[in-house]
């Protein structure tokens, strides 16, 4: 298959989240790209799973607790 | 060891700079406080120790949290991380959140996916992600929070990349059940939560 030839709804479902993290080849991802730009319901999907993606990814932010603070500060003092 | 009062402030700033972020990762590896801030101090303990193999300083982040990351897999080898076939090929079908909310009976909302993902708690995620089979939740966290490739998740678990492909499908799949789950608990779907049966 080359970039020129169009895919459908079902095949760019299949592979979006890969497409997301940047792990299809190059030629797919114009494939995506393309289709993208074309298909109102893919796009609305795939802005979803980059939205859901962003509150995962926030969920590894976090306060130090105190303890740990305190401990850190404790090793600082060793080194 | 050799590191020498400069690199004790520069060591000292960045660890601080990026504790939040450091324990934050922790939590959700290990999904408990107390292992949490134990893999933080090993962690900085070990990164302390080879400051002096470090020779781009504008590389710290990324280093110390691939050390956060080694530290975590070598210490958890041999428990839970390897052992998910029966998980990875029991046929359940891909589960999407996407969909669920394109229903016909939820459609009558403007956005319905706008409306959960503004609703949509942080605790609801760190739920989701503590539910997750430690393996599943691994992944999840290497991919989604940290932004490992495919290939470093396959290398530094010391499996092929297909399994990280099949994993971290099925991860998000276990993942976004849950969070609808979640939502559907709390009345945040529009459905009827009580009366509808949760499978596909």
């Amino acid at each position: 298959m080359t970039e020129g030839e169009k895919i459908r709804c079902e095949e760019v479902i299949a592979h979006l989240l890969s497409y997301l993290d940047g792990e299809v080849d190059d030629t797919k991802r114009v494939q995506i790209d393309r289709h993208l730009e074309e298909c109102r319901g893919c796009f609305s999907r795939a802005e979803f799973e980059k939205a859901l993606r962003d509150k995962v990814r926030q969920a590894g932010d976090a306060s130090p607790s105190p303890s740990l603070q305190e401990r850190i500060k404790a090793l600082m003092k060793q080194f | 060891m050799s590191n020498d009062a400069g690199d004790r402030a520069f060591f000292e700033a960045e660890t601080q700079r990026l504790l939040g972020r450091l324990y934050g990762v922790a939590l959700r590896l290990t999904g408990n406080q107390a292992d949490a801030e134990d893999l933080v101090s090993e962690t900085t303990v070990k990164a302390w120790s080879k400051l002096g193999q470090l020779q781009d300083r504008q590389s710290f982040p990324k280093w110390v949290f691939r050390i956060l990351t080694n530290t975590f897999i070598s210490n958890r080898r041999g428990a839970h991380l390897e052992c998910t076939t029966s998980l990875e090929e029991d046929g359940e079908q891909r589960f999407s959140l996407f969909e669920k909310l394109h229903q016909p009976f939820l459609l009558w909302w403007s956005n319905p996916e706008q409306e959960l993902l503004n609703k949509l708690l942080r605790e609801d995620i760190e739920r989701a992600l503590d539910d997750l089979p430690e393996s599943f939740r691994t992944i999840v966290v290497l991919v989604d929070i940290e932004g490992y490739a495919y290939g470093e998740v396959a290398e530094n678990l010391g499996v092929p990349i297909g399994t990280v492909r099949s994993r971290l499908s099925r991860a998000r799949s276990l993942l976004q059940r849950s969070l609808w789950e979640q939502a559907r608990t709390a009345g945040l779907t529009g459905g009827s939560p009580a009366k509808e049966v949760l499978h596909d």
